[in-house]
């Protein structure tokens, strides 16, 4: 199996895609002439053509409605956002529209439909660029949210999402682009809505997704070095989120941290504890804890951005905390 | 020499059936409406129920032009144009009631009608939200290589929103077959439109794109109507190039029904120097001048049209609730492709 | 090992039940299911099946007693078992909260410990942290585990924050001695579901609301208790035949003597001529007699206003006018509303006796039955046939004691079977 990026995992997933089905086409910001902010469109335009790979306006609100249009009548786009910070002032599109088209024309408008781009933050890009919208988008009934973290899953899910008949919401990290993995070089999707064992043990779960993903596997690998046998529970899509699989883990290991990249309040950590407390009380030995991002908008400043984001020492302190080590 | 042949001023354009045709039309929106305003009195009705009566000669006009696989997207106020476009009076009576046999399974009401048999896109209740959607449309029209159009309906309030600049450029930009009608009514809700736009012929938004034609024309006219839609279509059908045209109408009633139909933001006798230029009440007065019909001919038509409204309201009223079951249906499906 | 035996919650409102009769003696063998004893509930006699093997050693409630649920009853053990300890035990904690009101199956059961009770305090156990509420902190786990392993809380150290009682201190427990096994929890019977029966839904008048509202208001929150007491009607009885001997215009009704009676021992008794207000008692210097008036639409109380100060006759051609008004639904609302005491009257109907429901705010109401011929054992010793009438009164027991309202009727008998006391 190869060993491939992030990056190129995804890029590999539009262009199987857009192959295999014409009504698949990628629309966002310097997507085509570019080759993508990120170049995870790289060599898509000379591939497909203009028709096919759009590049638009500085218009995230335009061009999203235009995706939404087009999915209306037929057609499958995939549009990008730069960032989901830009996402924003599309808003409108995704939950007014996408989100709700099928269901008040009473089932006769499907979106197949897919809003993709790097989601959460990156290094020193401070307070407007630096935002986690993954709660916000599992908010909404209409939508299907996934959250790679890793090329494999990468490829697979936008793969799955591109084929899925309702609108998919794909969180990517700007900081996993870089990484890699082994993804297959033949066709396979990652079906949305199962979570995946992403690490096995019987101390502690952590449960988490996306990005946050590579921060558990660290601290599974130092905990280890303890003793500490943690299980890594990548929940991978966070709408419809795997119950089941979180339910296996902490009735298995009784203790459970949540791991998540955005802020606290009304988190996706708020809701997996919340399926932990209603399927798993009697099997709780420690209250479970939640580490997240600090609830301030992102600084600039080095220290503080350290400080504001969830990483491995607090994870493993949480770890060590339910495990009543510390 | 002769003298050059003047024309008739009385002559109407199109035939005498076509004429009828117009007017069934438009009297159906009207009677309808009516019929719709009780239901909501009686409380068959609920929630936001925004009517159009005195916009009829938009309505019909403009979807009188288009073909049937052409497509059509509008805002909240879609009663009017549902009809015209053919929806079935039952459909929409049905949804109005939030019944299963509504065009929308109950599930939209009347800011939401759908019908995917006639390519109506349905009614949007974000002011401007759907005028991407349009381009979307346009922009998939084009992507596959066809000649429809995508007509997207508007108030003039929406010309001051982003997303109605955003979908404007793009449209001109790719040249998308959009035709775009804003239906000035004068009013987005109590606000009168030179308190909201810093422009008086709301066409010349047009002139900000290249390309874009614009053009504004008397919407109570349902004929001149018809010529302005003519002349844009072809642009956009056969050009495809997109299309801006500002019809100037006149909204009869409150915003909703649950607004005043005057007070604070507009006069009575700003109402009832309106209600002279009633557009149903105009073309009437055409063809009987014309001897399309008679008067007799007109009190026939209004009785088959109140028969078709207390039809659909009869309709709408024994159809079932929807289930508890659909509550959890038309969310997602279940496919993929 | 000992199993206790409980009064049990066997139906789904019971809350106390009466042993009837123990069917098994002190010394019988008795398995796991087999009816141990007969229990009266508010509903019917059900039996009370033994929960543990043995032999029944204790009938701790004798059979005729009434026992709350959740009250040692007996006791199963080994032939030779020591049960001393047991009988000294109180009831388990939260038997009666075992049994919810509102659980629908028809055969609630309290938890029955073999061990000591794990999940009750445990202040045998120093060890044991526990809030400042008292409460152990445990882990759900940990909680869990111990009651699936038999192992005591209370005798367990907790190692987790604050003395928390987390899974490591119960394996550490278990590792250290042997422990001993609970029995699992008895399956609940589920109560048979009836389905598909006819049923017909009438609307309600306004008439019918109001009574339901008034009336539940009443049995709902206001504590009743009942008095009931028998009269003898023989005086009024002559005192009628000699009223209609001096003509049609004195022509009275045993209802209509008793109308008088009442208003007239209530101004003897101002305590029961009164309103509950809540925060209040209003005690009223007249009498507003309410009158029940059954109509096609339902219940209606007409008042007799100053029925105190009214003589026989006036008040006999006031009962009928609002009899008649109330019939034709021509009552007015002030003439149905403001009495301070109330009488309801099913003699008419047959019915011996009765209770009614009190009319808030008012304190009480007076429900009379059917008069009827008894023989009776006169003073003399020989066998009377006397007219005799039941009555009985509703007391609301926030404003009206038992001494209270018992003397009130005293006073009313005291009337009625001298009804020459009313002229005075």
């Amino acid at each position: 199996m190869a060993i491939i990026t992030y990056r190129e995992a995804l890029n590999q997933a539009l262009r199987e895609e857009m192959g295999r089905d014409d009504r698949v086409f990628l629309m966002g910001e310097e997507v085509g002439v570019y080759n993508g902010a990120y170049k995870v469109s790289k060599g898509l335009l000379e591939e497909f053509g203009e028709m096919r790979v759009v590049d638009t306006p500085i218009t995230e609100l335009g061009f999203a409605g235009v995706g939404v249009g087009a999915a209306m009548v037929g057609l499958r786009p995939v549009i990008e956002f730069m960032t989901w910070n830009f996402a924003l002032l599309a808003i409108d599109q995704v939950v007014n529209a996408a989100a709700k088209m099928l269901y008040m024309s009473g089932g006769q408008y499907p979106m197949p439909m897919v809003f993709r781009g790097p989601n959460g933050a990156a290094l020193q890009l401070s307070a407007q660029h630096s935002q986690d919208f993954e709660s916000w988008l599992a908010h909404i009934p209409g939508l299907k949210v996934v959250t790679p973290g890793t090329p494999y899953d990468a490829k697979g899910l936008l793969k799955a999402a591109i084929r899925d008949d309702n609108p998919v919401i794909v969180l990517e990290g700007e900081m996993l682009y870089n990484t890699k993995g082994e993804v297959p070089e033949h066709d396979y999707i990652v079906p949305i809505g199962e979570a995946e064992l992403k690490r096995e043990g019987s101390d502690c779960s952590i449960i988490t997704n996306g990005k946050m993903v590579l921060v558990a596997m660290n601290a599974a690998d130092q905990l280890a070095k303890d003793g500490i046998r943690v299980d890594v529970v990548d929940l991978r899509t966070v709408r419809p989120m795997d119950v089941e699989a979180i339910i296996t883990s902490v009735q298995k290991t009784n203790r459970a941290v949540v791991l998540e990249e955005g802020w606290e309040i009304a988190g996706i950590g708020a809701q997996v504890v919340d399926y932990i407390q209603r399927e798993c009380f009697d099997h709780l030995d420690a209250p479970v804890i939640r580490v997240h991002q600090a609830d301030v908008p992102m600084p600039y400043a080095k220290g503080l951005e350290k400080l504001a984001k969830p990483d491995l020492q607090k994870t493993i302190a949480a770890v060590r905390k339910v495990m009543y080590l510390d | 020499m002769p003298p050059k042949k003047r024309p008739d001023p009385r002559a109407l354009p199109g035939d005498p059936a076509l004429r009828r045709e117009l007017f069934h039309s438009m009297l159906l929106q009207r009677r309808f409406e009516e019929k719709v305003g009780e239901a909501y009195a009686l409380g068959k009705i609920g929630g936001f129920c925004h009517l159009y009566i005195g916009q009829e000669a938009v309505s019909t006009g403009i979807l009188s032009m288009l073909r049937p696989d052409d497509y059509v997207i509008t805002t909240y106020r879609d009663h009017g144009q549902a009809l015209a476009r053919g929806m079935s009076p039952r459909a929409i009576m049905a949804e109005l009631f939030g019944r299963v046999d509504g065009c929308s399974r109950g599930k939209g009401g009347s800011m939401h009608l759908f019908d995917r048999n006639l390519n109506f896109l349905g009614g949007h209740g974000i002011v401007g939200g759907h005028v991407p959607v349009a381009a979307g449309v346009g922009f998939a029209i084009k992507y596959r290589g066809g000649d429809q159009v995508i007509v997207c309906f508007m108030g003039e309030s929406v010309v001051n929103t982003g997303a109605f600049h955003e979908a404007l450029n793009m449209a001109a930009l790719w040249k998308l077959p959009c035709l775009f009608i804003i239906e000035n009514n004068k009013y987005g809700m109590g606000t009168a439109v030179e308190r909201a736009a810093a422009i008086k012929d709301l066409d010349r938004r047009a002139d900000s794109y290249q390309g874009m034609h614009g053009e504004h024309v008397d919407g109570q006219d349902v004929f001149a109507v018809r010529e302005a839609t003519e002349r844009a279509l072809e642009i956009c059908r056969k050009e495809s190039r997109p299309a801006l045209l500002e019809i100037r109408t006149y909204r009869f009633m409150g915003h909703s029904m649950s607004d005043a139909v005057s007070g604070t933001y507009r006069t009575k006798a700003e109402l009832d120097e309106q209600l002279k230029r009633d557009p149903v009440w105009m073309l009437k007065a055409r063809m009987l001048e014309a001897g399309d019909c008679t008067e007799a001919d007109v009190a026939e038509m209004e009785r088959e049209i109140k028969t078709i409204c207390q039809d659909a309201w009869d309709f709408a009223d024994a159809s079932p609730e929807p289930s508890a079951e659909a509550l959890y249906e038309d969310v997602l499906v279940d496919t993929v492709s | 090992m000992a199993t206790k035996v409980f009064m049990e919650a066997l139906s789904p409102t019971m809350e106390e039940g009466r042993l009837v009769t123990w069917l098994k003696q002190e010394g019988d063998a008795v398995k796991s299911g087999e009816v141990l004893a007969e229990v009266e509930t508010d509903k019917a006699v059900m039996e009370l099946t033994a929960r543990g093997d043995g032999v029944l050693r204790k009938q701790v409630v004798a059979a005729g007693t009434t026992a709350a649920v959740g009250t040692l009853v007996g006791i199963i053990a080994a032939a030779d078992e020591d049960i001393a300890a047991l009988l000294g035990g109180a009831a388990p904690g939260g038997a009666t909260s075992a049994a919810p009101a509102a659980s629908a199956p028809a055969v609630a059961t309290p938890s029955v410990p073999a061990a000591p009770a794990p999940r009750a305090a445990a202040p045998a156990a120093p060890a044991a942290p526990a809030t400042p509420a008292g409460r152990a902190l445990v882990s759900p786990l940990a909680r869990r585990l111990a009651d699936e392993s038999g192992v005591s809380l209370g005798a367990v150290q907790g190692s987790g924050p604050g003395g928390r009682i987390v899974k490591r201190d119960i394996e550490a427990a278990l590792a250290r001695g042997p422990v001993a096994s609970s029995p699992a929890a008895p399956a609940r019977a589920s109560a048979p579901v009836r389905t598909g029966e006819a049923f017909e839904d009438i609307p309600l008048t306004q008439i019918r609301k109001t009574i339901a509202k008034r009336l539940s208001e009443s049995i709902g929150p206001i504590p009743t208790f009942y008095l009931t007491a028998e009269f003898d009607l023989s005086r009024v009885a002559e005192m009628r035949t000699a009223a209609l001997a001096i003509g049609d215009a004195f022509k009275v009704s045993f209802n209509d003597v008793i109308l008088k009676a009442v208003a007239t021992a209530l101004t003897q008794h101002p305590d029961v001529n009164a309103h509950w207000l809540g925060d209040r008692i209003r005690r009223f210097g007249s009498v507003h007699l309410g009158m029940a008036v059954a109509t096609d639409d339902g219940l209606i109380v007409p008042v007799i206003f100053d029925a105190d100060q009214k003589g026989l006759r006036a008040i006999s051609a006031e009962a009928k006018a609002l009899a008649k008004k109330a019939r034709e639904r021509k009552l007015k609302p002030e003439e149905f509303t403001g009495s301070s005491f109330s009488v309801s009257n099913l003699g008419m109907m047959q019915i011996d006796q009765f209770t009614a429901i009190i009319n808030p705010p008012e304190v009480g109401i007076l429900a009379i039955g059917a008069i009827e011929d008894k023989v009776v054992v006169g003073p003399d010793g020989g066998f009377t046939v006397q007219p005799r009438l039941r009555v009985t009164m509703s007391c609301d027991h926030r404003a009206v004691d038992g001494a209270v309202g018992a003397a009130f009727l005293q006073t009313l008998r005291r009337l009625i079977e001298n009804p020459l006391l009313l002229s005075f």
